[in-house]
Formats: structure tokens, C-alpha cells, sequence
């Protein structure tokens, strides 16, 4: 936690260059412990490079960024400890069974008890009863879910979702949001990207608009004028442009 | 940095210069070789474009670490700038050695090792060239051809070693081992003259070339800069 | 440039990554088997192109034979270096070994190994394969010790390039066109070290060789781990 401002997720003037481009433009963004962020945003705005970034998988030019206390990049391995990341490719291994995968990552984390805990988490996503099956056999749906069993394996405080329902049909999604739900439900602080407003609307605690490079938006879920989100957006990449 | 600055002005005459004092140097002041005639002046030139092959290579390898260290893009025009000058000149280089080895040895090619080192060079910035090709992200692309600078710097001092070892346990049926079959023969004071004037000269080119790559390259990434301002 | 080392995070998390690495790349390679397929397929038609390639008689046959083996190893080898990176790079994998809480050079290392033990897997089939088809005593310790170390050099150095051109748009190609020039000396001092041990050299004729093998092979390892984060991380 930062000491100053209670923060789990801390940027300060976040720039992110890709050569002569410029695609972050001194953006801040701070998020408290347990709060559900979904950041919304119109195509090519950098939410997917922010989360990139947060994710430690990508450098910032320029900025700082705290995250779980740790900061960007010098404690990066910290700060990967701590976090737990699904983006719309599962990042898992087809060959291999979903209960492999995990011990595969279970040692790359190095958690202790895997076994048990690989249990734990097959039955948080509903996938128990496809642990010995090949991870190649899943649907889309259900790599996704493992993916989320992968990113919480360790227990992390921090979520990160890039665009998680990206290519599942309404019954996978709602498989998914059960998931999401039981997920934040134990005290994580989650950041979220997504293009489905009424998705997000229920998950989240808050909404945050990410447009021409800086938020431009954010606003609490309770706090919502009309308590219509789709207007909050409108507005707000409204305003920006004008 | 518009205006070309005096001092390269300066260099780009003396560079002209120097040329036309060594191609007199070589050409009519140096001797006649007894064995090979004439062809043999030819070497001066081989070895001072050899020579700058090598400046070049090494510069490479110093501005592709400086690169990693710093990324810093301006490290990476340096860098790409030495491979191509190193490029051209190493070729030039093994293109006198073919016109001298035709006539003295009736062969082409020798399977020599300095001769047979550059070639590959020749391929490893080739290779160079194809990777950057390949690449979109300036980041990475700058990142990438370092290491791999890195990775040629090294391995080519190894492959020399590696082919001259080679060719002891395999002499080569052209000739001995004597200098006299190496190309190798003695320099009169005069041909000294030439040589290291030869060599000087293409020491200057090479800075004066250099250094007009790297302007080139910095007026480049400047119009990039200017073309994405446009866009936006 | 690499960030500073977590505190936290012992060095036994390191070596059990790396293992870990390895071991998922050989489990999921026994389930599919398709890199080692493509790899044994390709190189049994190299041997055989050779056949017809190079009418060999039963003389030239022994001093051609360090040559053809090591041919076959070096294009072979191309292939696997691809399709074990690819398979990470494809799916997005790459991004799950990144967000680990290890040293980045713990990702080389599993490769390097997974690699290697492909490599080693094919020379073992290909080995006994050769001395049948023609007629030639490969089971050679001295010629063994080279086989062990070519390949490592060779895989070192390709493992590295395997992770660059993979992020590469000429993807497939861009491998041997980085990898053969830089890699000549591991397959000069193969070949001849072989060809030597086949001859029955003895072990001082070839000791040059050998060790030139070990310098380049330890060089090439420390080069590829310390640069290897800049070739995986943005």
C-alpha cells in the first residue's frame, strides 16, 4: 500500500511512447484497495497499452507507478507477485491439462500446497470436473475461466483484465461474470477494460474513461448522474473532443 | 543542425583530396612490384578499404552496447550508420582482392581466412539489414539489432580464429604457405609511403562518411518526427 | 536493463522455474509430438538427399560423414528453435512466462534446455539411423563428446535468435539467415573434430578443435542470458 495517498494502484504522469508516437499522455490514475475500476474507452485509446503497462509487460517512457507498494519497473518481480492478469488470449498451453497448466504456473510462482490449491481454484471457475482434460479441448469459455484460475493462483491483491469477454457467447459470459464476482468478492482490487457497457455496469464500483491518452472521466457507480452509464461515457468522450 | 557544419565541409574537400595524393601514391609513385606487376597496386587500396571495414565494425559493436545501455535512439543511427559504411567498404575491399588474386593466382577467390572472414561479415550485416527489415517498432528494432551487433562482434573474431586453424590442417593447393603465395612481399620504403598513406586517407573518408550518414540518419528520424505532428 | 533483484524471491524459485519451463516444453512436446516429428522427418531426407547427392564410396564416405551429420543437425536444429518459440509467441505465452515473478533469464534457460534436449533426441535417432544406412561404427565417445558440445553451442546462440525472430514478421526465415553466419565456428570445429575422432585421431590432434568448441559455448551462453531480457521485454 502506498503510505501517502492508501492506494493499491498509484500513476502519476504516466507517458508512453512508441517512437515517435505518443500514446499515453501524463495520465494518473489511482485505485483503492477493493475497488472494481472498469475502464472504458473508444478503440486505439491505450487501454490495452496502460493495462500492458500496469502488468509490468511493458515500460513506461516516462512516469511513476506504484503498485501494491512496490514500484514500476525497478520492483517489477515484486510487483508480479502481486498481481494476477487475464487478457482476451488465455495464455495457457493446449498440450497440456488444465491441472498441469497450473502446477506449471504454481511453480513459476512458487506457492506452496499446490495441489490443494490448484483444487481450490478448478472449483472457484467451475472447471473441477475437466482437470485431467487437455486445456485444447476447452471452449473458449472455458479457457477463459481457467485463465482466471491461472491468474489467481497465487493469491495476488491486484487484478488485471484486458477485454475478458472478448469472444464468448452470452452463456460463457455470464459463467464469466459469476467468476469475476466471486473474484473481487474477497477483497481484490481489480481494474477491468471492456467495450460492454452493460456488463461492466454491474461488476464495477467505479468507471473510468480513457480517451486521447489521459482519463478523461471517473466516476463511482454510486455516484452516477442519470445512473445511466452509457450517457456518463457519452459525456465524457464528448467533452474531450469539444 | 541544418546548416552542414565548416568542419565537415572542411573534411568532404580534404577527403577529395587525400584521394587523388593516395591514387598518385599508389599508382605512379609507388614502385613496381618485381613478381606481380602492376595488379599489386591494387593492395593499397585492399587493405586501406579493409581496414575501414573493420573501424566500421567495431564502431558498430561500440554504438550497439551503448544502445542497450542508454537506449537512447540516437546510439541506434550510429550504430546502423558503421554497419553500412562497414558494408560497403569491406566489399570494395573484397573486390580489389578478387581483381589482384585473378591475375597473380588465376583464381576468383581464395579460401583465405581475413578474405573469408569479411565474406561472412558481408552475410551477418546482410542478416543485419533483414532483421531491422522485418521489424516496425523503433524500440525493438533498435533493441534487437544491438544484440545482434553484439552477438556478430563476437563471433566473428571466433570465426576468423576458427577458419584460420582451419586452413593450417588444410593448406590450400593454390600456393604454400610462403608469403610469396600469401600475396605477401616486401615494402620498399616508397611502397610504405604509399601504404600508410593510403591508409590515412581512407581513415578520413571514413570519418567524413560517417558523419554524413549520421546527420542523414537524425534528418530522418526529424521528418518521421514532423510526419506523425502532420497526422495527428 | 535488468531491475534490481527481489528480495523476497530466493534463488531455489529461480532453478525451479527454469526446470519448470522445461519440463512443461518436453510434456507438452510428448503429447503432440509434433516438433520432434517434424524434426526427425526432415532430417532422415536431408541424409537421404545427401545419398544421391554425393555419390560416396565407401572411402570418401568416412570424411564426408562429419560434414553430412552436421549439415543435418544444424538445418534440423533450425526447425525446432522455431517451433518452440513459436508455440509461445502464437498463443500469447510468451506474456504468461513474462508476468512470472523470476529473473527474465530463467525463461533462457528453461528453453536452452528444452532445446537442447530435443536436439539431443533427434542426434540419438539419427546416429544409429546413419550407422545402419551406411555401414559406418558412429558409437564413437570422442565423437560423442562433440556432439554434446556443438550442440550446446549451437542451441545457446539459437535459442537467443529463435526468441528475436520470432517477433519478427519474416518469422520462419529470419532464424538461419541470423543464426548460420554467426554460428560457422561451432560448425567448423564439429566437423572437423569429428571427421578427426571417425579417423581415429587421436585426442591431441583434435584438441584445438575441442577446445575452441568450449570457448565458444561458454562464451555464447554468458552473451545470450545477459542480453536476453532485451530481446523478451518491452
Amino acid at each position: 500500500m502506498n503510505e501517502k495517498t492508501g492506494s493499491m494502484i498509484d500513476v502519476r504522469k504516466l507517458v508512453k511512447r512508441f517512437g515517435m508516437k505518443t500514446i499515453l499522455r501524463g495520465l494518473d490514475f489511482q485505485v483503492a484497495q477493493g475497488e472494481f475500476v472498469a475502464l472504458l474507452g473508444p478503440n486505439g485509446a491505450g487501454k490495452t497499452t496502460f493495462l500492458r503497462i500496469l502488468s509490468t509487460l511493458s515500460r513506461a517512457s516516462l512516469g511513476n507507478i506504484r503498485i501494491a507498494g512496490y514500484s514500476l519497473p525497478n520492483q517489477a518481480s515484486q510487483v508480479r507477485q502481486k498481481l494476477g492478469v487475464v487478457s482476451h488470449m488465455p495464455l495457457l498451453y493446449g498440450d497440456l491439462t488444465a491441472e498441469e497448466n497450473l502446477q506449471f504456473f504454481g511453480r513459476m510462482y512458487n506457492i506452496g500446497n499446490t495441489n490443494q490449491r490448484i483444487g481450490e481454484v478448478l472449483e472457484l471457475v467451475g472447471l473441477a470436473h475437466r482437470r485431467r482434460d487437455l486445456v485444447r479441448t476447452f471452449s473458449r469459455g472455458m479457457q477463459q475461466r481457467l485463465a482466471i484460475g491461472r491468474a489467481v493462483l497465487h493469491d495476488p491483491e491486484v487484478m488485471l483484465f484486458d477485454e475478458p469477454h472478448t469472444g464468448l457467447d452470452q452463456d460463457a459470459c455470464d459463467m464469466l461474470d459469476k467468476v469475476l464476482r466471486d473474484v473481487a468478492a474477497r477483497g481484490r482490487t481489480v481494474v477491468m477494460t471492456s467495450h460492454d457497457l452493460g456488463r461492466v455496469e454491474d461488476l464495477a464500483t467505479r468507471y473510468d474513461v480513457l480517451s486521447k491518452g489521459v482519463i478523461s472521466a471517473s466516476s463511482r457507480k454510486s455516484d452516477l448522474k442519470n445512473g445511466n452509464i452509457l450517457t456518463f461515457y457519452k459525456n465524457s468522450l464528448a467533452v474531450h473532443d469539444g | 543542425m541544418n546548416k552542414k557544419p565548416v568542419v565537415l565541409l572542411v573534411l568532404d574537400i580534404l577527403s577529395l583530396v587525400f584521394l587523388a595524393v593516395a591514387a598518385y601514391l599508389a599508382l605512379s609513385f609507388a614502385p613496381m612490384e618485381v613478381n606481380m606487376g602492376n595488379v599489386q597496386k591494387v593492395f593499397y587500396f585492399h587493405v586501406a578499404n579493409a581496414w575501414v571495414g573493420m573501424l566500421g565494425f567495431i564502431a558498430a559493436g561500440v554504438a550497439g552496447i551503448a544502445y542497450l545501455r542508454s537506449q537512447d535512439p540516437k546510439w541506434d543511427i550510429v550504430e546502423v550508420a558503421a554497419v553500412e559504411i562497414s558494408l560497403v567498404f569491406f566489399l570494395i575491399a573484397i573486390v580489389l582482392g578478387s581483381i589482384w588474386a585473378k591475375p597473380v593466382w588465376n583464381t576468383w577467390w581464395t579460401w583465405e581466412p581475413r578474405l573469408t572472414t569479411a565474406a561472412i561479415t558481408e552475410m551477418i550485416y546482410l542478416a543485419y539489414f533483414m532483421l531491422r527489415g522485418g521489424i516496425e517498432d523503433p524500440n525493438r528494432r533498435g533493441r534487437f539489432s544491438a544484440v545482434y551487433t553484439l552477438v556478430g562482434a563476437v563471433s566473428v573474431p571466433i570465426t576468423f580464429m576458427a577458419i584460420r586453424l582451419f586452413r593450417t590442417i588444410h593448406p590450400v593447393v593454390i600456393g604454400s604457405q610462403t608469403s610469396q603465395a600469401q600475396g605477401g612481399f616486401n615494402m620498399s620504403p616508397d611502397m610504405k609511403v604509399a601504404f600508410f598513406f593510403s591508409l590515412f586517407t581512407f581513415t578520413v573518408i571514413f570519418v567524413d562518411l560517417f558523419w554524413h550518414r549520421i546527420r542523414l540518419g537524425i534528418l530522418a528520424s526529424k521528418v518521421e518526427e514532423l510526419k506523425l505532428k502532420v497526422m495527428e | 536493463m535488468a531491475e534490481d533483484k527481489n528480495p523476497t524471491t530466493k534463488p531455489g524459485s529461480f532453478l525451479k522455474a527454469v526446470f519448470a519451463i522445461t519440463w512443461k516444453d518436453l510434456a507438452a512436446e510428448l503429447r503432440s509430438r509434433e516438433l520432434l516429428s517434424a524434426m526427425l522427418v526432415f532430417a532422415m531426407l536431408v541424409i537421404l538427399i545427401f545419398n544421391f547427392a554425393l555419390k560416396l564410396d565407401a572411402r570418401t564416405r568416412i570424411t564426408a560423414t562429419s560434414g553430412i551429420l552436421w549439415v543435418t543437425f544444424t538445418f534440423a536444429g533450425t526447425l525446432g528453435l522455431n517451433r518452440s518459440m513459436a508455440i509461445e509467441k502464437d498463443r500469447g505465452c510468451l506474456d504468461g512466462l513474462l508476468l512470472a515473478p523470476v529473473d527474465r533469464s530463467s525463461i533462457y534457460f528453461g528453453k536452452l534446455l528444452s532445446n537442447l534436449a530435443f536436439m539431443f533426441i533427434v542426434e540419438a535417432i539419427v546416429l544409429p539411423l546413419y550407422s545402419l544406412l551406411y555401414n559406418i561404427n558412429l558409437f564413437n565417445p570422442g565423437l560423442l563428446l562433440v556432439i554434446l558440445l556443438g550442440s550446446i553451442g549451437y542451441i545457446a546462440i539459437g535459442t537467443l535468435l529463435a526468441a528475436m525472430a520470432v517477433q519478427t514478421r519474416t518469422r520462419d526465415v529470419m532464424l538461419p539467415i541470423l543464426l548460420f553466419p554467426v554460428v560457422i565456428p561451432v560448425v567448423v570445429a564439429a566437423v572437423e573434430a569429428s571427421g578427426g575422432f571417425l579417423q581415429g585421431l587421436a585426442i591431441a590432434e583434435v584438441s584445438y578443435w575441442i577446445n575452441l568448441l568450449l570457448v565458444y559455448d561458454v562464451i555464447f551462453i554468458a552473451i545470450s542470458f545477459m542480453v536476453f531480457d532485451y530481446v523478451v521485454e518491452e
